[in-house]
């Protein structure tokens, strides 16, 4: 038994928790009744992957094989983004799609459906899987891809490992000429200007911004703009950039030490944070060439920073609604949060493009991400914001999820009730996958 | 190119130290026990690196079959790291033979059937150096651990012995002691996190370990203070404290 948790600390359990090396050996492990869940590396936030007995997939990590004339890829679940990322960018490939982070398993991708900054482009992770073999509760191993197997497919991907555990999938990577981006910044005024930017930033393959949530009155929702495309050899400038385009000098992690009381977290400081984040940036539009790292994964430069909230632990609130909802439905939502004062100094906009999935969370529209300590106080603000979001028509992340009840999930997920029954039909038999979340959520019992 | 053999290359931390030696550009031998595995190891090395990586069958506890299996290699090794080992939960087996049988097999005679096999190539040869994954536990008797223990202080002994003897034929012989790694043989156990080490980190400690010419390395510092207390508790204190 160990104590383990997601990335927000909150909720913790007691598990039993263990990795296998080989499909054998999980099909063993699976002979096992009860209700057990994939564990993969753990950067969901709440309690998608807990469950008294977890299977972890680190150690099934292997890449099986690679095409290297069109990017084909297929790899076992527990491998990390960013050990793809080592290996193939230097050679010249990118991932399709990546969330904020590199340190999550394939199969944690395929199972929170990820999104990222290039989602009104390329869409999520799992619509870039081209095959994948699943265990299911009984042993059996099913392959299947939108052809083969489609319907299983389709409740697998963003099925929140509740189907079965993914062994191996295939998918392609990109081509890139470098490991660098060219990126352009833009400071946004107000919320309006922000979203304004947003719809003329759409043939940008990457578009993302953080808001200040914490400014009010007519500067709420004051912002900055990140948008980024590859850059192309002709784009490099500096001598070191040109003449090793894919090769970056690997820097060290910044590591927290210790987890910071939890007082060290409060308005003030936070407030400090956000207005010299902002003023970091001049007015106006501007660009400049960065790398793969800090363009897209700011955060993993500090390891373990989800320590700075302190023992209680945090969540994150990300909720999307409608692109019609939006102006209206964001301005709303972004003030009640902003006077509530107990966000945190990271709320990430983005403008999701056109989805249609089973059970996925993205749909066409604005998604807004914070982070909040845990406090009564919070969960009862996000009391009030679910029913908000209910009503424009919006809905949770899931990966984020570790306090959302029942009767939300069923309301804003119109496949709710197919996808509960589709997973009670799959978990028929003594072994059941089922996390914390799912029974919290009533999706299994 | 160099070539480094990897003796029980399906543990975790062979697979790091594997994965470190093809970064660094040397081809690799990968031997092991369980040929589905090695398989899918030497093919996942293939698609990281551009390192060649050969695999062979082999089993530390077949020890008519040690010479032969070196013969058989297609390259013979600059470098050798015998990562195999065996321990089992000594609560439960104290008094199975079978397992004190395998665990002093694995871990004592398997190794130095190997090694000695090896040792004699390399002392021809005048070059070429062997590492080989010890343990803390070898250090001193405990309680709960004492038969593998004793086995690794058997390894332990042995090494010392074998660099004694190859030190003046230009072969170096290094003795691992890696305190708490977090590996499948670890799965399960309550493990002190500043004490643990990955198996990434024991890698780079070998690695770097060869190239320094170390006669034994610890992966982290903490623990060579801890076995020096250790070591040196009398032995009328240390029998009550039933570690
Ligand atoms: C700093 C940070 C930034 C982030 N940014 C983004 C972002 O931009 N976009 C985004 O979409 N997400 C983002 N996330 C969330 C993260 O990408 C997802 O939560 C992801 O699912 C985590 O993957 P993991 O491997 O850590 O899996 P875990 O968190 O361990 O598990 C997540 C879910 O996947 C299931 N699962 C894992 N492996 C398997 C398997 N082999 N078979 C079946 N089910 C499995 C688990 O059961 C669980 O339901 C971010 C997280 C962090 C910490
Ligand atoms: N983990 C720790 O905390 C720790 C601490 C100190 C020392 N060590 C030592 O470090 C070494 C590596 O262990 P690890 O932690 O990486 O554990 P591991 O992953 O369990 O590795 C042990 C390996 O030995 C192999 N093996 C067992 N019997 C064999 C045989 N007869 N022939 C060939 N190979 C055999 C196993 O192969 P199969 O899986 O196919 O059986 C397995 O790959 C071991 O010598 C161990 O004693 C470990």
């Amino acid at each position: 038994m160990q104590k383990i948790s997601d990335w927000g600390n909150y909720p913790v359990v007691e598990a039993d928790v263990s990795g296998f090396d080989s499909a054998e050996q999980l099909r063993q492990k699976l002979a096992v009744p009860g209700q057990v869940i994939a564990f993969g590396n753990g950067r969901s936030y709440g309690d998608a992957s807990l469950q008294k007995r977890m299977l972890t997939t680190r150690r099934f990590n292997k890449f099986l094989a690679f095409d290297e004339s069109n990017g084909e890829l297929c790899c076992q679940a527990g491998a990390l983004l960013s050990e793809i990322l080592d290996v193939f960018v230097p050679r010249g490939w990118f991932l399709p799609v990546t969330p904020g982070t590199k340190l999550i398993t394939v199969g944690g991708a395929i199972a929170a459906d990820v999104h990222g900054k290039n989602h009104h482009v390329d869409g999520s992770f799992g619509q870039h899987i081209l095959s994948m073999d699943v265990m299911r509760n009984d042993g059996s191993v099913v392959t299947c891809s939108p052809t083969k197997h489609a319907e299983f497919f389709a409740v697998t991907v963003g099925g929140m490992g509740l189907t079965g555990m993914i062994l191996n999938a295939t998918f392609r990577l990109k081509r890139i000429e470098s490991a660098y981006i060219v990126e352009e910044t833009v400071k946004a005024a107000n919320l309006h200007e922000i979203m304004d930017c947003f719809e003329a930033s759409m043939d940008w393959t990457y578009s993302v911004a953080w808001i200040d949530c914490l400014a009010k009155g007519d500067s709420m929702g004051r912002s900055i703009m990140m948008r980024g495309e590859h850059a192309r050899d002709a784009d490099l400038i500096k001598p070191a950039h040109k003449s090793a385009p894919l090769a970056l000098k690997p820097g060290l992690p910044l590591a927290v030490p210790f987890r910071f009381p939890n007082f060290a977290l409060n308005p003030l400081t936070m407030n400090a944070f956000n207005f010299a984040y902002y003023n970091k940036f001049r007015s106006g539009t501007h660009r400049h060439i960065t790398n793969y790292n800090t363009f897209f994964y700011p955060l993993d430069a500090i390891d373990k920073w989800n320590r700075i909230y302190g023992k209680r632990g945090f969540t994150q609130y990300q909720f999307v609604i409608p692109k019609e909802a939006g102006r209206e439905g964001m301005e709303k939502i972004l003030k009640r949060i902003t006077e509530s004062g107990l966000g945190s100094f990271l709320a990430v906009l983005k403008l999701f493009g056109k989805q249609e999935s089973f059970i996925s969370f993205p749909m066409e529209g604005y998604t807004l991400a914070l982070d909040f300590p845990i406090s009564q106080k919070a969960m009862d603000l996000f009391k009030e914001l679910d029913a908000m979001v209910a009503d424009y028509g919006g809905r949770l992340y899931l990966a984020k999820d570790s306090r959302m009840d029942a009767a939300m999930f069923e309301k804003t997920y119109p496949n709710a009730a197919e996808f509960k029954r589709a997973v009670a039909m799959l978990n028929e038999g003594e072994t059941r996958f089922a996390s914390l979340q799912s029974n919290r959520l009533g999706i299994t019992s | 190119m160099k070539n480094v053999l990897i003796l029980g290359a399906t543990s975790d931390m062979a697979q790091a130290i594997a994965k470190k030696f093809a970064a660094e550009g040397w081809s690799l031998s990968l031997a092991a026990l369980e040929p589905e595995m090695l398989e899918t190891i030497a093919a996942d090395l293939r698609i990281r690196s551009s390192a060649p990586v050969e695999a062979y069958p082999f089993n530390a506890t077949d020890f008519e079959s040690h010479a032969a299996f070196y013969a058989s290699l297609k390259t013979k090794p600059d470098v050798v790291v015998a990562a195999f080992g065996y321990m089992s939960d000594q609560e439960k087996v104290r008094n199975d033979l079978a397992d004190i049988r395998r665990t002093i097999d694995i871990n004592f005679t398997g190794m130095a059937t190997m090694l000695s096999v090896i040792a004699d190539d390399f002392e021809k040869r005048g070059s070429g150096a062997i590492a080989a994954i010890s343990s803390v536990a070898g250090d001193r008797g405990r309680q709960s651990n004492y038969i593998y223990g004793s086995a690794k202080a058997g390894l332990t002994v042995f090494l010392s012995g074998l660099r004694n003897r190859l030190a003046r034929k230009g072969v170096h012989v290094m003795t691992v002691k890696p305190g708490f790694v977090r590996t499948k043989m670890t799965e399960g156990l309550e493990l002190p996190g500043i004490l643990t080490a990955e198996p990434e980190q024991v890698a780079k400690a070998v690695y770097k370990g060869l190239e320094k010419k170390r006669n034994m390395v610890y992966v982290l510092w903490m623990w060579r203070c801890i076995m020096l207390m250790i070591r040196h508790i009398p032995e009328f204190i240390f029998k009550k404290m039933g570690m």
